[in-house]
């Protein structure tokens, strides 16, 4: 399986420009520079890469949006605000090979006319950060950032901004307002960010992993990097395996990999042998799946006949003997201290949820409560402006579904039949 | 101009118009809360979702444009549950203490839960999220952040009208909250806007606060009289007393806001009013009738005028009278006393700040009216001229205040003049100093119309009829001058409208009915 970003990330120097550029880093910006603009754009299509933040939305497509007229400045947000629980790949990106991102942001300014980008990092990524920090000031001596970048006439800027801990911030309205020193809430939409988005401007926000696939697919060009693929999905993902599996971590696989051979091959295979129970197959916020349902392909369209999708990537695996009433509280007090407090349905759906959720597993559960949850869960659903009130009922429901007479034996025991406790 | 059905009923209305504004046009109501015609649109109440064919989800009617061809409809069982729904999440942490709340019989949670809720709560007491109630958070506001619905009218207005932005939200999920910043209290002079807007009773006026619940209350549209903006207001009374202003709709003159000065105006309404017509003879003050209060001031006119000529009787009008009141004080002057000696000013006592939205500097509601109608402000300071030289022997005096002269000065000033008759609401140095007290009519007990500073003539209506014995200054008016032999015929404001709009030409062509809710500019085209 050709590797497309962590090939060299064992490598503890591959972080720094010098090491970057032995191993041919930055000739894809090169190139580039030599292409024109609107064909950079197309090998991105050919690429089929879809947005790794968790949304899948078809890159090239979504660089397509920006205003045709030049006449105002454009920004290049890079989403790096990983805040999606069971998920950590971006950080080893950032970490292991900061210069993948660099070239890459380099590139789709390039190809979009953008001199001015941020990298809007989760603030509890400290480390992650200082990383990056280091790594741009050496893009900047290097000349592969600043004026003139490899005398192409080309001038970027790219700025780190640290966020303040907040899950929302991850949304992209969400994010430019707080890249801008506003409250964290999502914008209603339209206007959509690409018309205007950062201090007004046209911007395009992009996930970490996306726009560090960008250098391969201009050095390999697009078709290569789709048929490392399935159809609609294009190149390799980083897949962070965690939970009760023998080696828990991130692994790049194909976009085609199957969901069971991700657990059972690549992750090593449960932990300690036990059973498996459930997998969460995409960061937190994707409906879960039945052990008996993992035999599907990791690509967003296979993934959507199963009934959830691949999100971002994070996959969380649930052995037997997890109480699924006590996991899904845990994700729905997540949810609840995460509402930014915008939209009603959201801002009190999320503490109701968390709320019964957890009066379930203490054994206070009353009749009608599943019901209960399964109705505030519909009048959430679709209902507000940002897709987090959705990330909170999916596990919500797929839960009930999936595992009700859990639920029901809480319920009607009166207690935790894993004897959990608060 | 796209054409779209809502409900089955068709309209076609301009480009760029949102699906709520558009229902609102032909008489369709769709739900909202954090919706203001006068704020941006925030879209996160969630009330006014409505079905749009082709879209899968709901939508919201206060941000999704009318397409061409567009089939909404608001009246579907889908929408009915989704309405129901934010509803029922919106009042799961509200107090529910309509029985001790201000907003009680005007909140948009109680009046859309009789519409849309009638639920029983399934939300229990004890999970209930507590937050901050009664807090000062300074100008004309109480802040009780539980029965908050966080619409962020408040937050919006502060931004975009005021531009002082003194409330943001603080935390996050379902204990967000609005708040002042520490130490940082509302700090504009449209803070009582806050109360109107919050659709709740979260912000609720300090003035208000406890003193009516508001279903006693009755409402007559009216001007108010703080200063020449001529904000158009709503003013809400029981029995004879004014409990608040409310402002009301007018693009051209005040949006729908007004400032804090203008709405605490009805205290001068109902505070230290004259309500018996008194004489005073050598120090000695009798309550009097009516016909002996007018007659003895028409008798010492008259005797001014015969023994001193007409310069020895003087009138001064004022700027807080209506237009109607000034023509007749000016027919008075020069027809009936045929004195020359007549005139106005602007001039008040204490401050006279002003700002670049709705606060002027002149604290008369009728200046402009004034000068129009022939009274002016040279006229005022010749008269004063007079008086210190002991010319004027008999004064007419209208108004509450004398220019901006301290009470002192008023009382040596009057001093030189044998009779002074005072036309006036309350009770000062104006009242103390004349011989003769007409007690009038506040703003609200009768009607009449104002001319503001840009020319605009306004009405004002009577809600009640004038307090104790005062008189309607236009029968005060007509009762002296007939006194005087006049013979007028005036009855009630609108013959005497219909008079000045014969005669005097700014206002030519005008009528009680031409000028609507929103009144004319005189003068020019509508």
């Amino acid at each position: 399986m050709e590797q497309v970003l962590t090939k060299h990330f064992a490598d503890d120097r591959y972080r720094h420009v010098d090491a970057y550029v032995e191993t041919g880093g930055y000739e894809a910006l090169r190139k580039a520079f030599g292409m024109p603009k609107g064909q950079i754009v197309d090998e991105v299509r050919k690429a089929n890469l879809r947005g790794r933040g968790g949304a899948g939305f078809p890159a090239g497509v979504k660089w397509g949006f920006l205003p045709k007229d030049l006449s105002r400045p454009r920004v290049l947000v890079v989403n790096a605000d990983e805040g999606e629980p069971g998920t950590f790949k971006d950080r080893l990106i950032m970490s292991r090979g900061p210069h993948l991102l660099l070239e890459g942001i380099g590139i789709a300014s390039f190809a979009m006319t953008i001199h001015l980008s941020y990298i809007y990092i989760r603030g509890e990524f400290v480390r992650e950060a200082k990383v990056l920090e280091e790594a741009i000031a050496e893009a900047y001596a290097k000349g592969y950032l600043g004026k003139n970048i490899l005398n192409s006439g080309f001038d970027l800027d790219v700025y780190v901004h640290r966020g303040a801990g907040a899950y929302i911030c991850g949304e992209e309205t969400s994010l430019i307002n707080s890249l801008e020193g506003k409250r964290g809430w999502p914008r209603l939409k339209p206007p959509f960010p690409a018309s205007i988005g950062a201090f007004g401007l046209p911007t395009i926000v992009n996930n970490v992993e996306t726009i560090s696939d960008v250098p391969w697919i201009i050095a390999n060009g697009g078709e290569r990097f789709a048929a490392l693929g399935v159809e609609k999905n294009g190149g390799t993902r980083l897949v962070g395996v965690s939970g009760a599996v023998e080696r828990p971590g991130v692994y790049e696989l194909s976009a085609g990999v199957n969901l069971r051979d991700i657990i059972y091959v690549h992750a090593g295979g449960m932990k300690d042998g036990k059973e498996l129970k459930a997998v969460i197959p995409g960061g937190s916020s994707t409906p879960v799946l039945r052990s008996d349902e993992i035999d599907v392909t990791y690509d967003i369209e296979s993934m959507g006949k199963a009934g959830t999708m691949p999100g971002s990537g994070g996959v969380i695996v649930i052995p037997e003997g997890t109480c699924m009433v006590r996991a899904l509280s845990v994700l729905m007090r997540f949810y609840a201290h995460e509402s930014c407090g915008q939209c009603t349905p959201c801002r009190e759906g999320t503490g109701w949820l968390s709320k019964i959720v957890r009066r379930i597993e203490e054994g206070q559960g009353k009749e009608g409560d599943v019901e209960l949850l399964l109705d505030v869960c519909d009048n959430m659903m679709g209902r507000t402006i940002c897709p987090l009130a959705d990330a909170a009922v999916m596990p919500a429901q797929s839960f009930i579904w999936k595992f009700r007479e859990e639920f029901d034996r809480h319920i009607e025991d009166r207690k935790c039949p894993y004897g959990n406790k608060f | 101009m796209p054409t779209f059905t809502i409900n089955g009923i068709s309209a076609t209305v301009p480009e760029g118009t949102t699906i709520l504004s558009a229902a609102r046009q032909i008489g369709v109501e769709i739900p909202h809360y954090c919706y203001h015609p006068r704020l941006s649109i925030a879209g996160n109440c969630r009330m006014c979702l409505v079905e749009v064919e082709k879209f899968p989800k709901l939508q919201i009617a206060c941000n999704t444009v009318v397409t061409e061809g567009m089939v909404v409809r608001s009246d579907t069982e889908k929408v009915r549950k989704a309405v129901t729904g934010v509803l029922e999440l919106m009042l799961i942490h509200h107090p529910v203490d309509c029985p001790i709340c201000d907003q009680a019989g005007e909140c948009g949670l109680q009046n859309y839960y009789m519409k849309f809720g009638l639920h029983k709560s399934r939300y229990a007491l004890e999970d209930k999220v507590h937050k901050r109630k009664v807090q000062d958070i300074g100008g004309q506001i109480v802040l009780d952040a539980e029965r908050c619905i966080l619409c962020s009218r408040c937050v919006r207005f502060l931004q975009e009208v005021t531009r002082t932005g003194e409330l943001e939200f603080v935390n996050r999920g379902d204990h967000s909250e609005i708040s002042i910043f520490p130490g940082r209290p509302l700090d504009n002079d449209y803070t009582g806007n806050l109360a109107d807007i919050c659709p709740v009773g979260a912000l609720t006026s300090k003035d208000f606060r406890f003193q009516c619940r508001v279903w006693f209350l009755s409402g007559v549209e009216s001007i108010c009289p703080g200063c020449s903006t001529g904000c158009n207001i709503d003013a809400h009374f029981r029995g004879d007393l004014l409990y608040r202003l409310k402002p009301r709709e007018n693009d051209d003159v005040n949006q729908t806001w007004m400032c804090d000065f203008g709405r605490l105006e009805y205290k001068k309404a109902n505070e230290d009013r004259l309500l018996t017509p008194v004489l005073r003879e050598g120090g000695q003050s009798v309550a009097a009738a009516w016909d002996a209060a007018l007659f003895t001031t028409a008798l010492r006119l008259r005797e001014s005028v015969k023994e001193h000529g007409p310069a020895s009787a003087a009138v001064v009008a004022s700027p807080h009278s209506s237009n109607e009141e000034l023509f007749l004080a000016r027919k008075l002057a020069t027809e009936v006393l045929k004195t020359e000696n007549h005139g106005f000013t602007s001039r008040t006592p204490g401050l006279r700040a002003s700002d670049d939205f709705l606060i002027k500097a002149d604290k008369n509601p009728n200046s402009k009216g004034a000068q129009l109608l022939g009274f002016s402000e040279e006229g005022f300071d010749r008269i004063v001229k007079a008086i210190s030289g002991g010319k004027v022997r008999a004064l007419l005096l209208f108004g509450n205040v004398l220019a901006d002269f301290s009470d002192t000065e008023i009382g040596s000033l009057l001093s030189n003049v044998p009779f002074v008759a005072h036309v006036g609401t309350r009770d000062g140095a104006v009242s103390r100093a004349a011989h003769a007290v007409l007690p009038s009519s506040s703003f609200v007990e009768r009607g009449g119309t104002f001319t503001n500073f840009a020319g605009r003539v306004q009405r004002f209506r009577a809600g009640f009829p004038p307090r104790g014995k005062a008189k309607n200054d236009i029968e005060i008016l007509v009762g002296l001058a007939n006194q005087l032999g006049a013979g007028w015929a005036f009855a009630g404001e609108s013959s005497v409208f219909e008079a000045i709009a014969g005669s005097v030409a700014p206002f030519s062509g005008m009528s009680y009915e031409s000028l609507g809710f929103w009144g004319h500019v005189a003068g020019g085209s509508k």
